[in-house]
């Protein structure tokens, strides 16, 4: 093996990356979603997307969604390394349940007028997103869904006079019964 | 309303805080003054239950804090001030998260409503510690202190040990409200660290163990901190299984070095015996340790043939740097007392003598050897005459981070847990003196020695002042070789020899330095000197710093090159220049 002059061992692992989206269940107090961000950005983890807000205030219970991409051993270890954190009570990997359900929400942008305008609305409403202002030149359209169906959209309107998006990131619960 | 000012838990914030200590059973508090702790100060001197050991520089207060935490199992208590006060202890609660060491910090901070003011001496504390931290906590009110301080003492001693910092407002310290004695509900319920192991995978570990054709217990600072029944359990599963057993820096001591099954320290700088033996092993059983890169070499190469049973009691430690086989959560000496119980109930001694006997002519190669010389001092033959003289004795040892801590790791032999106080994890230079301290602190009438190089030394040395102030007769043996010998090593053998900035042009005269502290000063230049001067150094009831003139250009083996793996170590009679060149990638030449 040739590396360069190093007391470390440099090589990386090449292992195929997943990408994997995580609830993360917090007391929500000062500061946690720093300790959050903070363990991914010193630890050189990706987030593709993060979501989060008080969702039992009486217990004042915070939900993180968290949507990660790494290989299976850092995925492991993002997992570890956020349940050791003193004010997590639990991390749920969504993605091996199997089952959970994953939307999103945009409002988008568009400015135009003509033909561009009807094909907006057109595929709008074939999307499913609702008009939620409008100008004479422009829209702004509501969004929901899963993220690839949102980037679609997006993609779509580019060519017809997309402005900016507002995306809300990943929220994801389980099916069935069971809470997490 | 009722007339709360003769409630007894009717108290300021200041008060609160020595009454948690003294709740908590601390003896000993390191610290230095400063604008925002004064309430807290003012406490300090108006009470006789907790002893304030002023330091000269709040990183020495950590480390020796992270000293007296290591030599008692006791949490190690610091109180600094705010802004600089702050962060001066980022180093040594960097060094305690990274080796699992216990300390509450207690940091003063501006009052709450300067905050975020950039008032005089402010910091974001509790944003700059925090991964410097297992947790930490910015009180604004209180009433919460209370709680606040009762946790952290619990957060920083159980599970995985490590540091925790409460950021206390000066007008919290100043407030009154009610303080409450220790319990349950002051816990964060998300906290719950796991101390039992999963029956199930200690059976499938036994099982594993039972049928070891090549076995090997690889142990760490796990064991230690699990306190001194994890030692002697660990002691029992040696005698019990006849399996060779090989420890981490940080693990030193659990299993005596005049052990039989003792293989020596392994990883870059262990032995040839204990290396070849976690290479060729056909199951590792690896006890509180986290297979660190040290101790790994190249990932893809460790150990490739073995199948590996890993007991950690950080969930996060399994599975990051090697993937295992038996994973087993929970506490060191817990786990290994039900693996105990289980491997006597149900398995046999498996026959290994094959294996010993590979071992043995691994062992023959003495690879801790060196030539011996009459005219300089070798450092390895220094710290052999330490150890020798010092046998017998109640010794404590701590070192800086270099050759000679590398040296005193391979040549001081332990007998027992929390005798060796070393920085494992961050490598921090500068923290074996006020190391030193703390731990003569805790053993005020024992032999606490600090081994030391030239170069850390100088990075704290101000603490022999604290030492003096205190009566606290610690020995700094320096191996003085006017290098930063590990940088000169690695500059030798991977940049070409091209030495930069890594000679000390303008090294104080130590003797005189001793003089100028009000300790003791003493040197050794030539072998025939040294038995002399390290039992004179023993014989002196006060500080000593002991300048010993070593070989200048002595390097570290056997050392395993970078990007090796375990059976391609460099061996100290195959180091010559060429051998050495070809060894390391690049393949420079040595002059």
């Amino acid at each position: 093996m040739n590396q360069p002059a190093s007391a470390y061992f440099l090589e990386e692992r090449h292992d195929p990356n997943e990408t994997h989206t995580l609830s993360v269940l917090v007391q929500n107090e000062p500061g946690v979603l720093a300790r959050v961000i903070g363990l991914f950005s010193g630890r050189g983890y990706n987030i593709e997307s993060l979501t989060v807000s008080e969702t039992e205030s009486q217990k004042h219970l915070s939900r993180i969604t968290i949507v990660t991409t790494g290989t299976p051993m850092v995925i492991q270890q993002i997992k570890h390394q956020l349940d050791r954190m003193i004010p997590v009570y639990r991390v749920v990997d969504m993605t091996l349940t199997g089952s959970s359900i994953e939307r999103e929400l945009a409002m988008v942008k568009v400015r135009g007028g003509g033909d561009h305008r009807v094909e907006a609305l057109r595929l709008a409403d074939a999307f499913r997103a609702r008009v939620i202002d409008a100008t004479t030149e422009s829209f702004v359209f509501e969004i929901t869904g899963n993220s690839s169906k949102i980037s679609q959209f997006i993609d779509l309107m580019r060519p017809l006079g997309l402005v900016e998006v507002s995306r809300t990131g990943v929220a994801a619960i389980t099916r069935g019964p069971e809470g997490m | 309303m009722t007339d709360k000012s003769h409630d007894p838990n009717q108290m300021t914030g200041a008060a609160m805080i020595v009454r948690a200590l003294i709740d908590h059973g601390v003896q000993h508090v390191f610290g230095y003054p400063g604008g925002a702790v004064l309430p807290i100060y003012d406490e300090i001197f108006q009470q006789s239950e907790v002893e304030h050991i002023l330091v000269r520089h709040e990183q020495g207060a950590g480390h020796a804090a992270e000293g007296y935490a290591r030599s008692t199992g006791k949490p190690g208590v610091v109180l600094v001030t705010s802004g600089p006060g702050a962060t001066n202890m980022v180093t040594p609660l960097t060094d305690a998260l990274m080796d699992s060491i216990p300390l509450v910090c207690i940091t003063g901070q501006v009052p709450t409503h300067l905050i975020g003011n950039d008032a005089f001496q402010e910091c974001d504390t509790v944003g700059i510690t925090r991964p410097a931290t297992k947790h930490n906590w910015l009180v604004r009110d209180v009433n919460d202190l209370a709680r606040v301080l009762h946790e952290a003492f619990y957060v920083a001693t159980t599970g995985r040990p490590g540091p925790v910092l409460v950021d206390v407002p000066k007008d919290v310290q100043f407030a009154t409200g009610t303080y409450h004695p220790p319990r349950k509900s002051d816990v964060h319920i998300s906290y719950t660290p796991r101390v039992k192991g999963d029956a199930t995978q200690i059976r499938k570990a036994v099982a594993m163990l039972a049928n070891a054709k090549r076995p090997v217990i690889y142990s760490g600072g796990g064991v230690i901190n699990s306190g001194p029944e994890a030692s002697k359990l660990l002691r029992q599963l040696v005698e019990a299984t006849g399996f060779p057993i090989t420890s981490t820096l940080m693990g030193l001591g659990a299993y005596p070095a005049s052990g039989p099954n003792w293989l020596g320290m392994l990883g870059m700088h262990g032995t040839y015996e204990a290396n070849m033996t976690m290479h060729d092993c056909d199951v590792m059983l690896c006890v509180g340790a986290r297979f660190d890169d040290r101790i790994t070499g190249r990932v893809d190469a460790f150990s490739p043939g073995s199948k590996k049973i890993h007991i950690d009691i950080d969930p996060s430690s399994i599975n990051k740097n090697i993937r295992v086989d038996v994973p087993i959560i929970g506490d060191a000496g817990n786990v290994l007392g039900d693996l105990l119980q289980v491997f006597k109930a149900e398995a046999k001694k498996p026959d290994i003598k094959a294996w010993w006997q590979q071992i043995a002519q691994w062992r023959a190669r003495n690879s801790l050897s060196y030539r011996k010389n009459n005219d300089i001092i070798l450092p390895q033959y220094a710290i052999q005459r330490l150890f020798e003289l010092t046998r017998g004795k109640d010794t404590y040892i701590t070192t800086e981070v270099g050759q000679h801590q590398m040296w005193a790791a391979q040549f001081f032999g332990f007998e027992e847990p929390h005798r060796w106080m070393t920085s494992g994890g961050l490598g921090t230079m500068g923290y074996g003196l006020p190391a030193a301290v703390g731990v003569q602190v805790a053993h005020p009438d024992s032999l606490v020695i600090d081994i030391a190089g030239d170069a850390s030394v100088q990075m704290t040395i101000q603490e022999m002042s604290t030492a003096v102030q205190f009566e606290l007769p610690i020995k700094i043996f320096i191996l003085n070789n006017q290098y930063m010998g590990m940088v000169r090593q690695w500059q030798q053998l991977l940049h070409g020899n091209r030495l930069s900035h890594s000679y000390s042009e303008a090294l104080p005269d130590f003797v005189k330095l001793a003089d100028a502290y009000g300790c003791v000063g003493l040197q050794a230049t030539k072998p025939s000197d040294l038995d002399g001067a390290i039992k004179e150094m023993i014989s002196i009831k006060r500080p000593v710093l002991f300048d010993c003139r070593v070989a200048a250009l002595e390097n570290c083996f056997p050392m395993i090159p970078s990007g090796k793996a375990h059976n391609e170590m460099l061996l100290p009679e195959e180091a010559t220049d060429e051998a050495t060149a070809k060894a390391f990638s690049g393949g420079k030449a040595l002059v």
